[in-house]
Parts: structure tokens; sequence; C-alpha cells
């Protein structure tokens, strides 16, 4: 009785059509870096004639911007993610993010000194926007997020918390976990919040209100009006609406502090 | 530069100059035109250049012959550029400094720079096109009775007509622009899947593939925007282009962390090198990656990360050590200290001073006082005092 693909002819056998297959497995892959290597040349020749045609599209239109992004997602495909890439030096849709970054890095930094590093995204927009000037490309929104999430890249700092059907952008690498989200969600509506009001809202203990508050105060995020009538109220500067037509200078706020 | 007519260099009634930038030579395509370096004029109707030294010698090409421009950045001995292609040459057009070109785009060389605002209001005029709203006769005003290619704009209901043309214009533009698109992003996903499978086979037969694959491999996944899926690193994580930059970052560098205590935060050193940079700017991510090469590299500088995960670049020659014992020294000599303060007293910033205090304090040399009015330091007197 012969008992099939057992003894050492059986598994030398095996070992040899092993190597083939790895054999065959290895040109192929080098086969494909090269039909890669080809693909690419045809594509980036295909980008330059879409550049060609459509460069200025990109440039002036937001929403063209938008779907341009949305179908790179969809695809696997980050248009930003290198200045070399194909689509940053035909597109030069690189140029208008990275640029977009620095104007970004630096609103917040010139009001970190009174928001202590979180700035709603609309009044990021508005600042940006008044930066660039009056004959700068139309900046979006979109645009704006599009170009935060680049800059996490380059460590703790900038994130994005959502309240009230926008974001609020933190710029310093303050540790917000899920409960001092859900309070700066809370506070969105007014601009301040109390104690009392968390207690109401979210149901917590004073213990667990008093910890969260506490901690943005420390971050310089919050501060706190202890002359309210009632309980002492914290604000956001952040959420204030009515300061930002009025700006304060980085000297003015430390003469200000006690 | 066929399209060039010969000039006075005189503007019309209802035409202003937008900017003037010297030291401009003009190129043929690629080739450098038969022309000296001259002044670079643009108008609200034309684009002129005249001779620097023979001002007689003036050229004008209308801004309604220019279809697109785009910058082309400065390299080794090469000045920045501004290629602008342009239309086929119009039927009745009168004569210039050339009678044909196998060129149908034309080059701005910026010897002594300016190409940065040049192109700002290049991009305004031809996005405004002041010339279709204002009437304005040709720019040679010899006598050229006959305007077959031109529509002139006439009052209100002309405005308003060109207004809806444009719109309609920019409509098809786009939606054009987004089948081109959908076309594109095909193509593109053909090469993700093709890059996976690669990817795939790389991981599973470790070692069967080249280096210089490897290496010629990553460099398309970076041309393409893929991210990198292979984790066995031969080269760092970067490419040549990486290096390269590296290098330069190191060069460039050095002085603006001297000036800074020997440290910067990552963010700052974005803004510093784009702001420097103008044209071509890095990416987030490319910063990230030739700052992790200054190591292999043997360069002077290092990239750090702290506990909280801000990411700096420090010189090498300013040590952990040094640091801590320039913290402890400070504490120790006002008693104690919040972040803001020592930023103060050190004139660098607060996230970076707040950053070498909490090492002190890692390193058992202070102790922190944290209460709601902030953040002190004090020294370390357990460790001090403990006999």
């Amino acid at each position: 009785m012969h008992r099939r693909g057992v003894g050492a002819g059986a598994i030398a056998k095996k070992k040899l059509a092993e190597a083939k297959y790895k054999e065959r497995g290895t040109v192929l892959a080098e086969d494909q870096i090269v039909q890669m290597s080809k693909q690419l040349e045809t594509f980036k020749s295909n980008l330059e004639e879409f550049a060609s045609k459509h460069k200025q599209e990109i440039r002036k239109s937001s929403q063209f911007r938008v779907q341009f992004q949305e179908m790179c997602a969809t695809i696997g495909v980050d248009p930003l993610a290198s200045s070399k890439g194909f689509w940053s030096e035909m597109l030069g849709v690189g140029d208008f993010y990275y640029e977009l970054g620095v104007q970004i890095i630096e609103v917040c930094l010139a009001l970190k000194h009174r928001n202590g590093g979180l700035i709603t995204l609309d009044e990021l927009h508005h600042r940006v926007l008044k930066g660039r000037g009056k004959f700068a490309q139309d900046v979006s929104q979109d645009d704006l997020v599009r170009a935060i999430k680049k800059l996490k890249a380059m460590g703790n700092g900038f994130g994005m918390i959502p309240v009230g059907g926008s974001y609020l952008v933190q710029s310093v690498p303050a540790e917000l976990n899920m409960d001092h989200t859900v309070v700066l969600q809370l506070a969105e509506k007014k601009g301040y919040i109390s104690v009392g009001e968390i207690r109401e809202s979210l149901k917590w203990e004073t213990e667990r209100a008093c910890h969260v508050l506490d901690h943005l105060l420390k971050e310089g995020l919050a501060w706190l009006d202890s002359q309210a009538s009632g309980e002492p109220q914290y604000w956001l500067p952040a959420l204030f609406s009515e300061l930002t037509s009025c700006d304060v200078t980085p000297d003015e706020a430390n003469q200000m502090t006690p | 530069m066929d399209r060039f007519t010969w000039s006075n260099g005189l503007l019309e009634m209802n035409e202003t100059l937008v900017i003037q930038q010297r030291g401009v030579k003009l190129y043929d395509g690629d080739d450098k035109a038969k022309l000296d370096v001259g002044i670079a004029m643009l108008s609200t109707h034309q684009l002129l250049w005249r001779d620097m030294k023979n001002h007689e010698c003036c050229i004008a090409i209308p801004l309604s012959q220019i279809v697109y421009f785009e910058e082309q950045a400065a390299g080794i001995g090469k000045s920045a550029k501004i290629v602008i292609h342009l239309h086929p040459t119009l039927a009745n057009k009168e004569p210039g400094p050339y009678q044909q070109s196998k060129f149908s785009y034309i080059k701005l060389s910026f010897k002594e720079h300016g190409q940065i605002e040049f192109y700002r209001r290049l991009t305004e005029e031809l996005n405004q096109k002041r010339w279709e709203c204002t009437p304005v006769s040709q720019p040679i005003p010899t006598a050229t009775s006959s305007q077959t290619g031109r529509k002139r704009a006439v009052g209100i209901v002309g405005i308003e007509r060109k207004l809806e043309e444009r719109r309609k214009e920019t409509d098809k533009n786009i939606s054009e622009a987004f089948e081109d698109l959908s076309k594109l992003m095909v193509k593109a996903k053909e090469m993700v899947e093709l890059s996976r499978s690669i990817a795939n086979k790389i991981k599973d037969k470790q070692g069967d593939i080249t280096e210089d694959e490897t290496i010629r491999f990553k460099s398309y996944l970076l041309s393409m925007g893929i991210a990198n899926p292979v984790t066995r690193e031969t080269h760092g994580s970067g490419t040549n282009y990486h290096l390269q930059l590296a290098k330069q970052l190191g060069d460039m560098l050095l002085a603006p962390l001297e000036e800074r205590g020997g440290m910067m935060a990552l963010t700052e050193v974005y803004c510093l090198v784009n702001r420097a940079r103008g044209m071509e700017l890095l990416s987030p991510e490319d910063l990230v990656t030739a700052c992790k090469m200054f190591e292999s590299l043997k360069l002077p500088l290092r990239l750090c990360i702290f506990d909280s995960g801000v990411m700096v670049v420090q010189l090498q020659s300013h040590s952990e050590e040094e640091m801590i014992a320039s913290a402890l020294d400070n504490v120790t000599e006002k008693g104690s200290l919040t972040a803001e303060e020592f930023a103060k007293l050190l004139g660098l910033s607060v996230l970076l001073c707040k950053e070498r205090l909490f090492l002190a304090e890692k390193m058992g040399h202070l102790c922190r006082d944290d209460s709601v009015e902030g953040l002190r330091f004090y020294p370390n007197l357990f460790t001090s005092h403990a006999s």
C-alpha cells in the first residue's frame, strides 16, 4: 500500500515546488515594480495634461478642492503627503495647503496668550482670511481643516474638538480627554459654564465637575469669574465673540493679570 | 516670442500700470531670447518689456493672449521664472521682435527677484480681466481700424453679458475639470492597487527584492502619495529627496537655533523654512522625515520628542544636562519659577521652557506646586537636603 505525500522523496519534492513557487513569486514582484514604473510615467503625463487644462480650477475653486481631496481619499492617495509628490508638483495643491498651514500656526501663536491655545474654527477662518489680504485666493473652512490635519504630523499640539456644529481648534499639547471635551461643548452655548450647570446637564458629581474646570483653568483655557451672581462662572476666551474686534497684545495681557 | 509686437511703451487712457520689475530676461520657450536684460511691466491690458539699456526697444503682448502661466522655482545658478503659455498668434498681429517661433510659451527670468509679487499681480489681472470692461484700441496706435478679433464691451448690458459668459465658462470649465478628474482618479486607483500587491509580495518574501528596488518602490509611493506599507526600513524611512533636505536643514537651522537657545519647536521650524522658501514649500511630513535623518547623517542637530508629544529640533551641543542644569540654577536663584516666568527670563517660548522644567523634574531636581494659580517649580529639597 503506497501512502502518498509522505517519505523523504515527498518532502524533497515539496521543497522543490516551494522553491520554484518562491522564485516565480520573486520574479512577479520584480516585474510588477517595472510595470509600476511604466504606469507611473503614463500617469505623470496624464496628470500634466490635466494640470495644463485645470490647474487654475484648483486654485480658484474651493468646491473643486473638496471634490479633489475626497476622490483622493477614496482611492487611498494623500496628495499632500510630500511636496515631491506629483499632485503637489504639478497641480500646486501642496503649496496652497502648506502655506495655509504656516498662516494657521502664526494666527494660533499670536492669540495663545489670550485663549490658551484654543480657538473656534470660525475665528481662525476669519483671521486667516484677514491676514491673506483682499486679493488672495479664497480659503474655505474645509481647506483649513485639511491643512490642520497635515500639521498634526509635527507632534502633538494641533487637534480639532467638535462643538456645537463646528470645531474648536487646539494648538497646544494640553491634554483634553472626553470629560473636558464634553464640558467645552456644554459651554459653547453661552461662552461660560458653572459647576451647577454641569451637575444639572451631565448629572456628574461636584468632584468630577470641579476637576475638569480646574484643569481648564490651569491650562489657561478658562478664566474664573468669582464675582458672578450665584456661583462662580468659568469663561472660555476661545468662545468669546465680542472680543474678536478688540485685540489685546501679549504685553497688555500680562499687565492685566494680577 | 513671436506673439510679441513692437510697442512705444505708452499706456492707453483706461489702462493702468500694475507692477514693474527690473532685471527680467526673456526666454523663447526654453531658449534665451536674443534680447538683453530688461524691465517687465504689467498693465491692466498688456504685458510689456523694455530693454534697460536701450529704451527704444520695447515690446508688448495683450493679456488676452495668455492661456495660463506657472512658477518655475529657482535652482543653483538659475533664477526663478514665470512660464507663460500663449494662444496662437492673431491673424492681424503687428510686427515684433520674432517672426516665428516653434514655442507657444515664453519665460520671464527674474534675475533680481520680484517673481512672487509679479506672479500675484499677474494672477489678479488675469482673474479680473479688466481689459474686457474698458474698451481700448490695440497697443500699437497705428492705423488699425479693423479689429476683427475683439468684442467691445459697451455699456452695462455689455458688461452683464460678459459676466454671464464668464460664469457659464467657469461652470463649463469646472464640470469639464470634474470629468477629467474622474478619469484621472480611475488611473490613480489602478496604481494604488498595484502598489498594494507589490507591498504584499515584499512583506511575504523578506530579502528577495533588492535594496535598490525597494528604494525605487518607495520613491514611486512618494510620488503618488500612497502611504508606505513596507515596515522594513533600509535607508531610514526617507528617500534621497529627504536626505538632501536634511542636509539643507542642517545648514539653514544652525543660526536660528543658536539665537533661540539651541531648541526650536518643529512648528516654528516649519514656518521659518517655508517662509524663506516662498515657493515649493515643504509638507509637514517631509519636514519630520528629514529631521529623523539628522542622526544617521551625523549632522549636529537632533529631532527630539518630549513626553507630551511636542517635537523639537535641538542643537546637539545643547545637551540635556546643560538644560537641566540651567533650569535648576534659574529656579534656585529665583526661589521658584513658572514656565511663563522662565520664558521671560530666557527669552524663549513658553512651550519649550515648560519642557525644560518637566525634564528637570523628571530627573528629580525640581518639585512642582500644582494649583489653580498655575504650575510652579521649586528646587527639590527632599533630595538635596537628604543626608
